[in-house]
């Protein structure tokens, strides 16, 4: 479990975070939403490290990482793997090798054991054969989806997702939305995922934290938010379309 | 007045508080270097970048250097009759400063300049970040193999240039301007000491480490947006050269 206690940054001079109180449950999908600006990716780099708050702490399973540095730091992330917003896909190595780069780096695994690996990630992910293409030949989706087998391949605990789809075609988002849900409940992961993709991410997530003014506004599940008072919220969640809530919470 | 100083002690500030930035990060680069798994295909990815790729500009340059001192050297010597010390001239001020200060700082325009561009997208593109995610340190991973690189490359891209320096001069002053080979090569023999040597080797391995670490940090540490990567990349070549001159003349009093 992921727990954020009190947690405020400031960066540039401006306070993005102002003491953000957030409990991620295990094994289920959580979605941050809020404006552009609000600081959501921020929140997602503290979760595993890249960032440390000013003030607050953020735990994982009973270890308060917003102190840790070098090598007990990266026993902590050894349990988390992340897909960034541009994929960040090492520019200089083939899709192969950056999909095996964790394996090699991490487990220090070699042969035949990264190449079933690599390979059973690249066909879940619709890219067979693809596997020496440099990233610079990749679509933007390839890409993406090459991050998403890189994030898969370690079968972590943690995945955090920042704007998996963005900038991606209604298509070709709903195929990665797809991707990580269907891997979640197979792998039953915790997937902490970013995303501006409204209403698609009510209809996929187990809980969505409303993140404004710097503080968690509302953290429920879906249908809590079909329900809310807060005329900010429900703007916001309005403007994006119409929102299909899960079936459950029609009927009740 | 006030606020003068008070401009003043910022800048002074900000100054240490840089400087104390970049010896930690190279302190830290090479503390990494030394706890495994040592990164010896970088290294040698890293030598072949620096050294092999910087070779062509490195020889052209070292030639019409050796080729313009001979040119200088020889209508200078003749006037006092010592057309036969043209071989000293020109390899004395190759060995002693022009190889070493014109090879760090070819490397600095090629390869430095690249450095911090490379290191400074993958900052920007969130690589960097994704290295830390992955449990690899930047550090260990990025940097300590291109500290090596620059501290084996730059002394071996320096003896190059000296060596094709002197041929260089040798082909302009002897077979140019008659000068007599056996005077050219003789009076190289008789005017260059070991200490010589030592001397371009000993500035060779510190103005390599200068190219790297400022180029490496400046590209680590980028601002996030192309204009900062571009500051940050004429920064570490402005920085290095301007290092590698000052570094040069310290040096130099000391050796001589």
């Amino acid at each position: 479990m992921i727990k954020l206690v009190g947690v405020t940054k400031t960066l540039g001079g401006q306070a993005v975070l102002r003491g953000v109180d957030l409990v991620i449950p295990p094994g289920k999908v959580t979605t941050i939403i809020g404006r552009s600006g609000e600081g959501k990716s921020v929140l997602l780099k503290h979760m595993i490290g890249l960032m440390q708050p000013d003030q607050g702490e953020v735990w994982v399973d009973g270890t308060d990482i917003s102190r840790l540095r070098g090598h007990a730091l990266n026993e902590i992330r050894k349990r988390f793997a992340m897909l960034f917003q541009g994929a960040a896909l090492f520019d200089s190595l083939t899709v192969f090798e950056n999909v095996a780069f964790p394996l090699r780096e991490k487990l220090r695994l070699k042969g035949p054991d990264v190449d079933r690996r690599v390979e059973e990630k690249l066909e879940q992910v619709g890219l067979s054969g693809m596997g020496h293409k440099f990233p610079a030949e990749l679509s933007g989706g390839m890409r993406k989806r090459v991050g998403l087998a890189r994030a898969l391949v370690m079968e972590p605990e943690i995945i955090l997702f920042d704007e998996p789809t963005t900038g991606l075609d209604p298509l070709m988002a709903k195929s990665i939305h797809d991707l990580i849900t269907g891997m979640q409940r197979k792998l039953g992961f915790t997937a902490v995922m970013v995303s501006h993709e409204i209403p698609e991410i009510f209809g996929i997530s187990d809980y969505v934290a409303m993140l404004k003014d710097g503080r968690i506004a509302l953290m429920a599940e879906p249908r809590a938010f079909q329900r809310t008072d807060d005329p900010d919220i429900r703007e916001f969640i309005s403007v994006g379309g119409t929102v299909s809530w899960p079936a459950v919470d029609q009927a009740g | 007045m006030v606020m003068m100083l008070e401009q003043l002690g910022r800048w002074v500030l900000n100054l240490v508080s840089e400087m104390g930035r970049m010896l930690i990060f190279v302190l830290s680069a090479f503390a990494w270097l030394v706890r495994p798994p040592l990164r010896v295909a970088q290294i040698v990815k890293q030598v072949h970048f620096i050294g092999y790729k910087s070779m062509f500009v490195v020889v052209l340059t070292a030639a019409f250097t050796g080729m313009v001192l001979a040119l200088q050297g020889y209508y200078t010597l003749r006037k006092f009759g010592s057309e036969g010390l043209l071989g000293s001239a020109v390899a004395l001020s190759m060995i002693r400063e022009l190889g070493p200060v014109l090879a760090a700082l070819m490397v600095t325009a090629r390869a430095g300049s690249a450095m911090t561009a490379e290191i400074g997208i993958m900052r920007i593109t969130e690589q960097i970040d994704a290295l830390d995610t992955m449990a690899v340190n930047p550090l260990q991973y990025l940097i300590a193999p291109k500290l090596v690189a620059g501290l084996i490359g730059v002394p071996l891209l320096v003896a190059i240039f000296d060596v094709v320096g002197i041929y260089g001069g040798h082909l302009v002053g002897v077979e140019l301007l008659g000068v007599n080979a056996g005077s050219y090569w003789n009076s190289i023999e008789s005017a260059v000491e070991w200490k010589d040597v030592y001397g371009g080797i000993l500035k060779s391995v510190s103005f390599g480490l200068i190219v790297s670490w400022i180029c490496t940090y400046k590209g680590f540490y980028t601002k996030m947006s192309a204009e900062g990567l571009g500051t940050a990349t004429t920064e570490a070549v402005v920085l290095s050269s301007v290092l590698i001159l000052i570094w040069d003349y310290f040096l130099t009093s000391v050796l001589l």
